[in-house]
C-alpha cells in the first residue's frame, strides 16, 4: 500500500522533471540558437549602417572623380585610388614578407622542432598576438623607421617598407598558429610513407607533409592577409599617410596611406553628413567588400578540403 | 536522487545563463545611456565640453582651475577632434564644443535644424610654429620659401642654403584646423589659389608624430603649434617677405603682429546658453588667460 503510493505520488514528479528538463534543454539551445543568428544579425546591421551612411556618395560624387588620384577631402578632391592602391600594396608587401618566414616557422615548430622546444614556442608564438598594435607602431616609429631610413638611404623612415616589416610581425602569429594546426592535421602515415618510401626527413616535409597541408596553409595566408589589410594603428604610426599613387619602382621606400588609417584620422574631425564623411563610410564599404572577399576565399579553400573528403 | 542531481545541475547552468544575458543586457544598456550622460542625468550644475584635440590640454587646465574656484560646477573635458564637439553641440549633448577650426556652413544648418543657433568665441591664440632637424644648418625662411617647400617646387635644403638633402615634408592630418589654416594662410598666402600640398607630404596622426620625426631625421620640415613644441627640434624664424625681418614665434610676437603664422581657437555654444556656461566662458575670457600662457599658447592681448 505504502509502496504503491510512493510509486503513484512520484509518477507525475518524474513526468514533471522530464518534462522541466525537456523544456530547459529547448530554452538553451533556442538561446544558444539567437546568440548564433545574432552575429550573423551584427554584421547584417553593421552593412546595413555602411550602407545607410556611405551610398549616398555614390550618387554625390561622380564615380570618375572617386577614382582620380588626389585625396584632398577638405577641398573637394576625393579620389580614393592612392588609398585603395596604397592599402593593397602594403598589405602585399607585408606577406611577402611574412609567408616565407611563418610558413618555415610553422613547419619548424611542427616538423623539426623537439617535443620541449614546441612547448616552449608554441606559447610565446601566441604571445606575439597580444601585443597592442599601437606599441608595435610606437616601436617601428622609434626604432625601424631611423633604421630604414639610414640603412636604405631613404629620404624618411615613415615608408611603404617600414609598414610592411610592422605589418608582417602582426600577421605572424596568426600565420604561424594555422599552417602549425594544418600541418599538425597531416596523418602520422603520410610521413612514415614518405620515409619508407626512401625519401629523408627533409624531402618527406616539402614533398609530403606541406603539400597535404596546403590549404590549410592558404587559409592561414588568407587570414594573415585579412589581419594586415584591416591594422590601423600602427600602420598610421609608420606609414607616412602621404596620398600617393605607389607605382613607381621605388615606392617600397616612399610613403603611403591605407583606408584604414584614412577613416581613423579623418573621422574625428570631419563635419557629419558632409561628402568627406559620406566618403569615409564608402571607404568602409570598399574595406568591408575586400576583407569578405578574403574570407570567402579562404573559407572556399577549407570547404574544398572538407568536401574531398581528405587533405588535399 | 540522480533525477535531483541533474536538475540541480541544469538549474545550475540556466543561473549561470542568466546571469551572462543580465550581464549583457546591462552592458548593451549602459552604451548608449553612457553617450547621452550630458543633458539627461548630470546635476544642474554639470558642464559637458567636448573637441578638438589642440585644445583640450588647454581646455583641461581651465575645467581644473575653475572648479578649484567653483566647487560645486562640474566641468568634463573630452577630446575627439573639432568636428565631434560642433557634432556633440548640435545633437545638444554638449554645452561648449571646442575647435580649431571654423564651424563649417553644413554643420551651422545642421544646428538650426536642431533648434540651435552656434555662437562662435575666440578662447586663445596659437602660433604655429615652422621646425627642423636641430642637425639643419637653415634657421630662417620667408613665407614664399615656406609656400615653396610645402607645394614641393622646392625639393633641397641646397636651395635654401642647408647641406644636400631631399626635403621631407610633414604636415598635421588633412582636417585638423591646424592644417586648413597652414594651407590657407601659408602655403597660399592668404590669397585666393589652386595651391595644395604636394602629394609626398606626410601627413602625421598627432603633433607628437611630427615632432618625433623632425627630432630624428635631418632632412625633415614640419609645423605645430607652439605648445607642442619641445626642445628636441630647432623652431625656424619666419619673415613675411625677403625685406622684412624674421621673427621667432612668442606669445609678444603674435599679439603685436610681427609674426605672421597665428590662428585663432575657438569655443562654439548656443546663442543663448546657460548663465552657468556664461559665466565659465567670462572667467575663460579674463582669469583663465594666465593658464594660456603656461601651456604655451597665445593668450588674447585685452
Amino acid at each position: 500500500m505504502s509502496e504503491s503510493s510512493l510509486k503513484n505520488g512520484d509518477q507525475p514528479r518524474v513526468a514533471f522533471a522530464v518534462r522541466l528538463k525537456q523544456w530547459g534543454e529547448f530554452a538553451v539551445e533556442a538561446v544558444i540558437r539567437l546568440m548564433g543568428l545574432s552575429t550573423i544579425g551584427i554584421v547584417i546591421l553593421i552593412l546595413s549602417f555602411l550602407l545607410y551612411e556611405g551610398a549616398p556618395l555614390f550618387w554625390q560624387v561622380p564615380l570618375g572623380s572617386l577614382l582620380d588620384t588626389r585625396w584632398y577631402p577638405t577641398f573637394g578632391y576625393y579620389g580614393i585610388l592612392p588609398l585603395i592602391l596604397g592599402s593593397l600594396f602594403v598589405t602585399f608587401l607585408a606577406l611577402v614578407l611574412a609567408v616565407p618566414l611563418g610558413v618555415i616557422t610553422a613547419v619548424f615548430v611542427r616538423e623539426v622542432a623537439p617535443a620541449w622546444a614546441r612547448d616552449i614556442l608554441k606559447p610565446l608564438i601566441e604571445v606575439l598576438a597580444g601585443i597592442p598594435s599601437v606599441v608595435l607602431g610606437f616601436f617601428g616609429m622609434r626604432y625601424i623607421s631611423p633604421i630604414v631610413r639610414e640603412a636604405l638611404g631613404a629620404p624618411t623612415g615613415l615608408t611603404a617598407l617600414t609598414g610592411a616589416l610592422v605589418l608582417g610581425y602582426m600577421a605572424l602569429p596568426t600565420l604561424i598558429s594555422v599552417a602549425e594546426d594544418a600541418l599538425d592535421a597531416v596523418p602520422k602515415t603520410y610521413r612514415d610513407a614518405g620515409l619508407a618510401m626512401g625519401a629523408s626527413r627533409w624531402q618527406t616535409i616539402w614533398r609530403v607533409t606541406v603539400p597535404a597541408a596546403r590549404p590549410g596553409i592558404v587559409t592561414a595566408i588568407m587570414l594573415g592577409m585579412g589581419r594586415a589589410i584591416g591594422e590601423t594603428m600602427a600602420v598610421m604610426m609608420v606609414t607616412g599617410n602621404a596620398a600617393r599613387m605607389p607605382i613607381e619602382l621605388d615606392a617600397v621606400m616612399k610613403p603611403v596611406r591605407t583606408m584604414t588609417a584614412t577613416i581613423a584620422a579623418e573621422m574625428g574631425e570631419v563635419a557629419k553628413g558632409s561628402v568627406h564623411y559620406r566618403t569615409l563610410f564608402g571607404i568602409g564599404i570598399i574595406l568591408f567588400i575586400i576583407t569578405f572577399l578574403i574570407n570567402l576565399a579562404a573559407a572556399s579553400v577549407m570547404f574544398k578540403k572538407r568536401a574531398g573528403g581528405g587533405l588535399r | 536522487m540522480p533525477l535531483v542531481g541533474s536538475g540541480a545541475s541544469w538549474l545550475r547552468s540556466w543561473v549561470v545563463l542568466l546571469a551572462m544575458l543580465a550581464l549583457a543586457a546591462g552592458l548593451v544598456g549602459c552604451s548608449p545611456a553612457n553617450s547621452s550622460t550630458g543633458a539627461a542625468t548630470a546635476p544642474a550644475e554639470a558642464i559637458e565640453n567636448k573637441g578638438s584635440d589642440t585644445l583640450v590640454n588647454l581646455a583641461l587646465a581651465w575645467a581644473e582651475q575653475y572648479m578649484q574656484i567653483e566647487p560645486n560646477v562640474r566641468i568634463s573635458v573630452t577630446g575627439g577632434g573639432s568636428g565631434t564637439g560642433i557634432a556633440a553641440l548640435i545633437n545638444g549633448t554638449v554645452d561648449i564644443a571646442n575647435a580649431s577650426r571654423d564651424i563649417k556652413h553644413e554643420e551651422i544648418e545642421a544646428a538650426r535644424r536642431n533648434g540651435i543657433e552656434p555662437v562662435e568665441h575666440i578662447v586663445s591664440l596659437d602660433a604655429i610654429a615652422v621646425i627642423v632637424n636641430p642637425g639643419n644648418p637653415v634657421d630662417r625662411l620667408t613665407l614664399q620659401q615656406i609656400s615653396d617647400i610645402y607645394t614641393g617646387q622646392v625639393t633641397n635644403w641646397r636651395e635654401l642654403g642647408g647641406e644636400d638633402r631631399p626635403i621631407v615634408l610633414l604636415s598635421r592630418e588633412s582636417n585638423s584646423g591646424t592644417y586648413v589654416y597652414f594651407l590657407e594662410e601659408v602655403i597660399r598666402m592668404g590669397e585666393e589659389s589652386d595651391l595644395l600640398f604636394a602629394t609626398d607630404t606626410l601627413l602625421m596622426p598627432s603633433s607628437e608624430g611630427i615632432i618625433e620625426e623632425v627630432r630624428q631625421n635631418p632632412n625633415a620640415i614640419g609645423y605645430d603649434g607652439l605648445g607642442y613644441v619641445t626642445s628636441h627640434v630647432k623652431v625656424v624664424a619666419v619673415a613675411r617677405s625677403a625685406e622684412e625681418p624674421y621673427v621667432m614665434p612668442s606669445a609678444d610676437t603674435v599679439n603685436d603682429d610681427s609674426y605672421p603664422i597665428a590662428r585663432p581657437l575657438y569655443m562654439y555654444t548656443d546663442e543663448d546658453p546657460s548663465e552657468r556656461v556664461q559665466t565659465y566662458l567670462d572667467w575663460i575670457l579674463t582669469e583663465g588667460q594666465v593658464a594660456v600662457d603656461d601651456l604655451g599658447f597665445v593668450p588674447l592681448s585685452d
